[in-house]
């Protein structure tokens, strides 16, 4: 088989998926709205219908792991602080270098749909929006009068936001539609951490807990399972790979979880009390 | 600058996993996964059996088909790496982040030969084995071309495990799959900006999370059944395989 025919396929599906009309858009939004609203109101139902072949092995994971509702309004709220960060940033004139607006605009995008989605599927039960400050209170940052403080900021939060949702993919295995959305964000909070870590001259992925961020912010590469991390599913792979990049390469090949605790502590350095 | 590219065969499996597996034997213990010894003599045991191989059922068939896809995935960036043509094909820049993908995937691999070993508690016949590739004519020489096929395996590995996350039982696997599918995303933000900057394609500076990946209303990623994912991979993979749960072969 040639590539041309693979990629062939490949356009063909992502037509499918995503180059719909205006028209069809609307329609998969209501139809996407109408599952996650399905999925929303039987929670508990879910564990013990859906995927009963499931229930013993996770429950005793997910007895540790928030629940469903819980976990969308975390993720609410990160999304809620993402997009006000970055409609802020594109609405101060003389910020972002008329380059780089096309990429921040983008991100934008994402996380204006992210908060919408997440508001379609709690319905009632989302949390209300935050007051955000950018200067970190007393750190004082100059995030929108300082481009590269701002770059360092948006780094931190979808680096941030990456580690957010997989910490909390665990508590969503009953629930395979929540949880293949929740995937589907976590993954592009990655395609954008991966570029933003770029413009800043790093690589798009994370060694050891190497931070060039604000001091105050080591917090995003630490935790309690830090990205210097080598231990993956009980083997630890350090020394493992000495011609292969070695520890740095290890750990840049896996990203690692914050808990819901650990982000929210990041977070709430940027939340109004 | 040191940025050293150590020629390996072009298909390393065997020698790295013969030393990967003596090595990390020793560190599996006190874990949520049962290790069982009796791995030491599977590297010379005679492949591939005589009936096609079924990557199996729950959770297992998920590590399998992840396997499958990772292997592909070392394959393809070891051959690039592996080129004569790579340090004049390339900038260094490019070289370092096709370098680091090759590493990656290696890493992948082998990680996934070692934990399945575990997980099938040393019975072997039910891992996956070694996969053999085709990529046709595919010049490897060629940087345009490299670089799209890097694209899509890298857009296709986002979608496989978004798509497969759903058919875990295990959240220690989930957590595992999660770790590694956003440095996937990592890897396909990177080379689209590659083909982006290079105006490659007729990619623009928004590629890196492009309207083609990322649907431009809800803000979702692609996520695929593993049959569209071997529909659109497998034409590379010359071992037959089927994933009979899956509805695959």
């Amino acid at each position: 088989m040639n590539i041309i025919k693979i990629m062939d396929y490949l356009s063909d599906s992502e037509l499918m998926n995503t180059k719909s009309s205006r028209r069809d858009s609307f329609g998969h939004i209501k139809t996407l709205g109408k599952n996650v609203a399905m999925a929303s109101i039987p929670f508990g139902l879910a564990a013990t219908s859906t995927k009963t072949r499931a229930t013993t092995l996770s429950m005793a994971s997910s007895m540790m792991m928030a629940d469903p509702l819980d976990i969308l309004n975390f993720a609410l709220t990160l999304e809620y602080l993402e997009r006000n960060f970055y409609q802020m940033g594109l609405d101060t004139n003389g910020l972002i270098p008329a380059e780089d607006r096309p990429t921040f605009a983008q991100i934008s995008k994402h996380e204006t749909s992210h908060v919408e989605f997440l508001l379609s599927a709690l319905g009632d039960d989302a949390v209300s929006e935050p007051t955000f400050d950018f200067t970190g209170g007393s750190l004082n940052l100059d995030t929108f009068s300082n481009y590269q403080t701002f770059l360092a900021l948006s780094q931190g939060f979808e680096d941030t936001g990456v580690r957010a949702y997989k910490g909390q993919a665990g508590g969503l295995i009953d629930n395979a539609d929540l949880l293949t959305y929740a995937l589907q964000i976590h993954s592009v909070e990655a395609l954008h951490a991966s570029q933003v870590r770029r413009m800043r001259g790093e690589k798009g992925w994370i060694t050891k807990s190497e931070n060039t961020l604000p001091g105050a912010f080591s917090a995003i590469y630490g935790g309690a399972t830090p990205e210097s991390n080598t231990v993956q599913g009980g083997v630890d792979l350090s020394g493992l790979f000495n011609d292969l990049g070695g520890n740095n390469a290890v750990t840049e090949s896996f990203d690692e979880p914050l808990t819901m605790d650990e982000v929210n502590a990041i977070a709430s350095i940027f939340i109004v009390p | 600058m040191k940025n050293k590219i150590k020629i390996h065969d072009v298909n390393p499996l065997r020698r790295d996993r013969r030393q990967f597996l003596k090595l990390s034997g020793m560190a599996l213990v006190g874990t949520s996964l049962v290790f069982m010894t009796g791995c030491s003599n599977d590297d010379d045991a005679p492949s591939p059996p005589e009936e096609i191989f079924d990557l199996g059922t729950g959770d297992l068939g998920v590590l399998n088909y992840a396997y499958a896809l990772e292997q592909l995935e070392a394959d393809f960036y070891t051959r690039v790496v592996n080129h004569s043509n790579f340090r004049s094909t390339f900038s260094q820049n490019e070289q370092q982040v096709l370098t680091d993908l090759y590493y990656h995937e290696v890493i992948h691999r082998d990680f996934f030969n070692t934990a399945i070993g575990v997980a099938v508690s040393g019975d072997l016949t039910k891992r996956l084995p070694v996969l053999e590739f085709d990529y046709g004519n595919l010049d490897f020489g060629n940087r345009e071309i490299v670089l799209a096929t890097s694209k899509t395996l890298e857009d296709t590995g986002i979608a496989a495990y978004n798509g497969a996350g759903k058919l875990l039982t295990n959240p220690d696997y989930l957590l595992i799959a999660g770790k590694i599918v956003s440095v996937e995303a990592r890897h396909a933000s990177a080379i689209r900006n590659i083909i982006a900057t290079g105006s490659i394609d007729g990619a623009d500076s928004k590629s890196f999370a492009g309207d083609d990946i990322v649907d431009p209303v809800t803000g979702l990623g692609q996520a695929l059944s593993p049959s569209e994912i071997v529909a659109a991979a497998g034409g590379f993979i010359t071992t037959p395989f089927t994933y009979k749960e899956q509805g695959i072969g």
